[in-house]
């Protein structure tokens, strides 16, 4: 038993084993790279895309989704599928749907999260309406029926979170000037990205309203923007007293614009000089 | 060496013991292969749904929740903690798996196996040289590597390339070019390595390996005195450097192929005609003495005809 290590500790074998250990860590540090860039590439969710409800952000989605299909299996209306190699979608053998061909159907009990084994989709999501799998976006207002000032209204209609998700605004139809423009429009903080509106707008092909992910279809205001109309607080603790604008000689009047006195006036012969074509009364003929 | 080295792989075995009896193990292997395959295509082909999801997740029954282990670790090491219904899965999939052999998912379950094993036939019939041949712990550089993508991408990693799900998924699911990873395992079994992708760089298969490390269910080569050198079992088994120890050792060794690269294919047990092989426990202490000392024969180069 002794001979072993001795044998191992010859020079000869020791570089052997250096130069193995070596080429090994070479090949796996290039093939590393190389499963590393398919990795990071996945990221990369195309935007008709759409997860699941409850899904966590993609970041997180591929480290806890397992590729298992159980939420497809789940899916009573077939709208999940498992992208598959090559096909254009996300990462392969994850799940997505596309709300164009079957929308999400928002189902109260959501079969799909209850089935996912790992939590890639959150289980935390137990009410529908809370689920946030994109924003519909009114993307080609040139072709919506609505927009063009005729009564489609579908996407209205056969939104689930009707009148919340999707109002219909009473706008003047500047072109006829004598009709109403109901346009659709989508809030936010109500709409779960279910796909019913891309659906079942009227138009062929493409829709001209979209479910795109809320990174791509959402900006974000400025931490220090505020509304004044829906938050009273001032920005600023200390009462700031601006200058009053009165007439008279002051900072800002008519009688000595920018603050000039009478007779510091500009001569109104040369360029640039000027003669008030009136008077203000009681102020001592100012303008000459 | 013997004349009978000479006969086709298996000859012998088939004349003393019939043909069932020199093939059930592979036969078995098929049915097994077939049988979990099948079950998950119960659903989507016939609608009957005993089975749901694929090897990396499935739940049967509606009750039995099974997860693939390793999916499962490269989950954790990319930082996500799984629901607990993931975690009891991976647990009953790595105790049984601990149990009965790591690798028994690599020969009886795994639906890349019948691939590789055809591209090893269809190997042998063309003659073709058994070309490069990684060393023996090059998968475990794999297994090493595929962790730590997976931490540095914050991904499950593998399976962006497992040809294994690959071909199961795409088989239940829907295949898209999947297909083109298993041709590729296919090919590069066929001309570039023989053995190459199951026997030295599949990580899950190293993964396996380690976790059915101390696995109770062993094959042991425990009548090795009757051994008459023929190399049929060499010449079958895809991980032949774990029978050496065994068959080759002194009366003080034990017979039974301890190494955890062992897939417990029971294919050795299939082709010895003298049935110098059988599945048994690790525990198993019956007498094996050594072969008859044929210091002569040992020198020679042992794995030559082997595949």
């Amino acid at each position: 038993m002794s001979a072993a290590p001795k044998r191992n500790a010859t020079p000869t074998s020791r570089r052997r084993f250096l130069q193995d250990a070596a080429r090994a860590a070479g090949a796996c540090a290039v093939a590393g790279m190389a499963l590393g860039k398919l990795a990071t590439d996945a990221r990369a969710l195309p935007a008709q895309a759409i997860r699941p409800p409850g899904a966590l952000p993609e970041e997180d989605f591929l480290a806890a989704c397992i590729r298992c299909g159980l939420c497809v299996r789940d899916c009573p209306y077939d709208t999940l599928k498992l992208a598959e190699l090559g096909i254009e979608g996300p990462a392969t053998g994850t799940p997505y749907f596309t709300a164009r061909d079957i929308p999400c159907e928002m189902c109260d009990d959501i079969p799909c999260v209850v089935a996912c084994p790992t939590g890639a989709l959150d289980h935390g999501l137990t009410n529908i309406d809370d689920a946030d799998m994109g924003l519909a976006v009114l993307i080609d207002e040139e072709h919506c029926l609505n927009a063009l000032g005729l009564r489609c209204d579908v996407c209205y209609r056969v939104c689930p979170v009707i009148d919340k998700a999707i109002t219909l605004e009473r706008r003047h139809n500047e072109r006829s000037g004598a009709h109403a423009i109901f346009m659709p429009i989508v809030h936010s903080d109500h709409c779960t990205g279910c796909g019913k509106c891309e659906k079942s707008c009227v138009l062929p092909g493409e829709a001209a309203i979209k479910v795109l992910p809320r990174r791509v279809a959402m900006a974000e205001a400025a931490d220090h923007y505020k509304l004044g109309w829906e938050d009273r607080n001032p920005m600023v603790d200390d009462i700031i007293d601006l200058p009053d604008r009165l007439p008279g000689p002051g900072t800002d009047n008519l009688a000595a614009p920018g603050g000039y006195l009478p007779d510091g006036m500009p001569d109104p012969s040369m360029d640039g000089g000027f003669t008030p074509s009136f008077e203000l009364p009681g102020t001592g003929g100012a303008g000459q | 060496m013997s004349e009978k080295t000479a006969l086709p792989v298996g000859q012998e075995a088939i004349r003393d013991k019939g043909w069932w009896m020199a093939h059930r193990f592979l036969i078995l292997r098929r049915v097994a292969q077939a049988f979990f395959l099948g079950l998950f295509l119960l659903g989507p082909w016939f609608g009957i749904w005993w089975v749901k999801g694929n090897l990396a997740g499935s739940l049967t029954f509606d009750v039995l929740p099974l997860t693939d282990p390793f999916v499962l670790v490269q989950g954790l090491v990319a930082q996500h903690w799984p629901e607990m219904t993931a975690i009891i899965g991976a647990l009953i999939v790595g105790v049984v798996y601990a149990l009965i052999g790591g690798r028994v998912y690599c020969s009886w379950v795994c639906p890349i196996n019948p691939v590789t094993d055809a591209a090893h036939w269809l190997h042998d019939r063309l003659g073709l040289a058994k070309g490069w041949q990684p060393k023996r712990g090059t998968r475990y550089w794999v297994l090493g590597m595929v962790l730590v993508v997976s931490a540095l991408t914050g991904t499950i990693a593998w399976e962006f390339v497992n040809p294994i799900s690959m071909l199961h998924r795409g088989l239940i699911f829907g295949m898209g070019f999947a297909w083109t990873f298993v041709l590729a395992v296919f090919l590069f079994d066929l001309v570039v390595s023989r053995r190459g992708w199951c026997g030295h760089l599949c990580p899950v298969g190293a993964f396996y390996g380690l976790l059915g490390h101390g696995s109770i269910l062993r094959v042991s080569a425990v009548k090795r005195s009757e051994c008459d050198d023929c190399m049929d079992c060499f010449a079958v088994c895809p991980e032949m450097h774990v029978i050496t120890p065994a068959l080759r050792g002194a009366d003080e060794d034990t017979p039974i192929i301890l190494s955890p690269d062992c897939s417990n294919c029971g294919r050795c047990v299939d082709v010895c005609a003298p049935d110098v092989f059988k599945f048994t426990t690790r525990f198993d202490t019956t007498p094996a003495p050594a072969r008859a000392v044929r210091r002569n024969k040992q020198r020679q180069p042992e794995a030559s005809r082997a595949a």
